[in-house]
């Protein structure tokens, strides 16, 4: 328990003196993006892991926040007010998706997840007039929260820290939460849960709007980053990608998808540099950890190092996960 | 008053006719035994009466409130709890959590998405009370999954006894055991309080035939024989039924 809270101090100080020991602007706004999709990655993960629900669909709601701001701040809205329209929307969208996705579980489930999804990027390409289709939304200026630029990478890389750090306190009061425990019930037996007294399909409701909420607020700090969103934000490819780095990382616990989303992010920015073709690469590794480490990384790596092989070396992506520099 | 009346109440699965119009009354504090062969609709009748299915037509009635157009969890709050024949548990909790889940399931607690469960030490006492009801207490920690199959039908039996229900349905609770757990299950059901009203559904007559006060027989969805133990072993219907003559 202390080696835990020592452990956990020890990634708060280093997390927060990111931009002291990464070198270069581009490698701490990459630490950012680490930060922004380890959200994502969990809110995503909030449905996989808890209530045993897989969306293919978040990225709609992830660019329904992200266009939200980008057209709020165009439209000439102050900062505040865009972020909070952001949020409301995206809220509003979510209800929308859960109420129809959650007719059904399982394979049902993931498709009509998907179909909203692509429904989201279909408006994102082709409703010109709002998105600007394929050409996107430039967003002329990130917040200064009390005079503080946040134009600064390693400024917003501490803003995006800490509203980071938020979300994961929050997530884990969640979860060990009386509700939380109704949440594993229903992914685990829901007609035992509906016999015992419980509303199964109000707890994954409210579940899947604490998750939208997740994916909206890593939709807004994602605009701010880049400062352009654009349809592939809304892409497949982009709702499966926080799938993937939740099950990579170990579904069903906070560590796992924030570290699934540093191993994707990384191949994708960093190894990229020095690999074309990275995506292979990530292939690879997800086929690896899916050999070894079904459960994901983290669960497998505690699994090894508690059957008594000791302390032993990280596995390497985790490891790759906390260096965070290109070798 | 009765605890549970139901009358008429019919389910069919496309063009099979599981449970034909059945009527049943069971007294306050009655041990009431539904018995009969295989595919007789013994399950698919508790299933209507805690809600898992939705009956087609009739009524079911929980001390006077109608219940049969209510969602199983309403059922749950109004009193009814049930064991399920093939046992559906927490596989991944200890023992522990599986009581205090399904005490929770009843207290306003269940909604709160900032406490800690593991500080509600009010809610875990009362589940560990019931996990020592069924003599358990000593292994309340452990994880489900590493305990034998007897064990888990007492965890069973204590989750539904946690909820204080007014009235228990236990659908073949003696399945599976073995002769000792048998008779540790039975002596656990003889001392439940008679302020719960059990119905049990038993496959197998002889084992549970002592506890009932009343036995019903069931037979092609429809209750064929209903009276008092010596009654419905004595009439020539029952013997019929189980060894078709």
């Amino acid at each position: 328990m202390i080696a835990r809270r020592a452990l956990i101090g020890l990634a708060a100080v280093l997390l927060a003196a990111v931009p002291l020991w990464v070198p270069g602007n581009y490698d701490i706004s990459v630490c950012s993006e680490i930060l922004i999709y380890a959200i994502f990655a969990l809110s995503v993960d909030l449905l996989i892991g808890f209530a045993g629900l897989v969306s293919l669909g978040h990225a709609g709601l992830f660019s329904l926040a992200g266009y939200t701001l980008a057209v709020c701040l165009g439209a000439g809205f102050g900062q505040p007010a865009a972020i909070a329209l952001a949020l409301a929307v995206t809220l509003a969208g979510t209800a929308v998706f859960a109420a129809l996705s959650l007719r059904t579980t399982g394979v049902g489930f993931i498709m009509i997840t998907l179909a909203l999804g692509q429904i989201m990027w279909g408006l994102a390409y082709r409703w010109v007039g709002l998105t600007g289709g394929d050409n996107g939304i430039s967003v002329a200026s990130r917040p200064a929260p009390f005079g503080i630029s946040l134009a600064v990478p390693s400024h917003f890389y501490e803003a995006t820290l800490i509203v980071f750090a938020f979300a994961v306190f929050a997530y884990r009061v969640f979860i060990d939460s009386p509700f939380g425990a109704s949440l594993r019930g229903t992914r685990d037996q829901p007609r035992r849960m509906s016999a015992l007294g419980y509303n199964v399909w109000m707890i994954r409701f409210s579940a899947f709007m604490v998750s939208g909420l997740l994916a909206a607020i890593a939709g807004i700090l994602f605009v701010f980053r880049a400062e352009f969103i654009s349809p592939p934000t809304a892409a497949l490819t982009a709702s499966a990608e926080p799938v993937l780095m939740a099950i990579s990382g170990g579904s069903g616990t906070i560590l796992g998808p924030i570290v699934g989303a540093a191993l994707v992010e990384i191949v994708k920015n960093i190894a990229s540099a020095y690999i074309t073709r990275w995506n292979m690469l990530l292939g690879a590794t997800f086929v690896v950890i899916v050999m070894f480490m079904p459960e994901g990384l983290v669960p497998g790596t505690m699994r090894l190092m508690r059957r008594g092989f000791g302390p032993r070396p990280p596995a390497p992506a985790a490891a790759a996960a906390e260096r965070k520099t290109p070798p | 008053m009765t605890a549970l009346a139901i009358r008429g109440l019919r389910k069919s699965f496309g063009g099979l006719r599981v449970t034909q119009g059945v009527d049943l009354a069971v007294a306050p504090g009655e041990r009431r035994l539904i018995i009969g062969p295989n595919g007789a609709g013994k399950t698919t009748l508790f299933n209507l009466i805690a809600g898992d299915l939705k009956a087609d037509s009739g009524a079911i009635a929980l001390f006077g409130t109608d219940i049969a157009r209510l969602p199983a969890r309403r059922r749950a709050h109004l009193g009814l709890a049930r064991t399920y024949q093939i046992i559906t548990l927490f596989p991944k909790d200890t023992l522990l959590r599986n009581v205090t889940l399904s005490l929770l399931g009843l207290s306003p607690l269940r909604w709160n998405p900032f406490a800690r469960l593991d500080r509600q030490h009010e809610l875990i006492a009362q589940a560990g009370r019931a996990l020592a009801r069924v003599g358990l207490a000593d292994m309340a920690d452990r994880p489900l999954a590493e305990t034998s199959y007897g064990e888990r039908r007492r965890v069973e039996i204590a989750m539904a006894l946690a909820q204080s229900p007014r009235v228990l349905l236990l659908d073949e609770p003696f399945a599976g055991l073995s002769v000792d757990e048998r008779r540790d299950v039975k002596a656990l059901l003889a001392a439940v309080p008679r302020e719960i009203t059990i119905v049990m559904i038993e496959h197998d007559m002889d084992v549970a035939l002592d506890f009932a006060d009343r036995i019903s027989v069931l037979h092609f969805g429809a209750v064929v024989v209903d009276g008092s133990r010596a009654e419905v072993v004595a009439d020539p219907r029952t013997r019929e039924i189980y060894l078709g003559e």
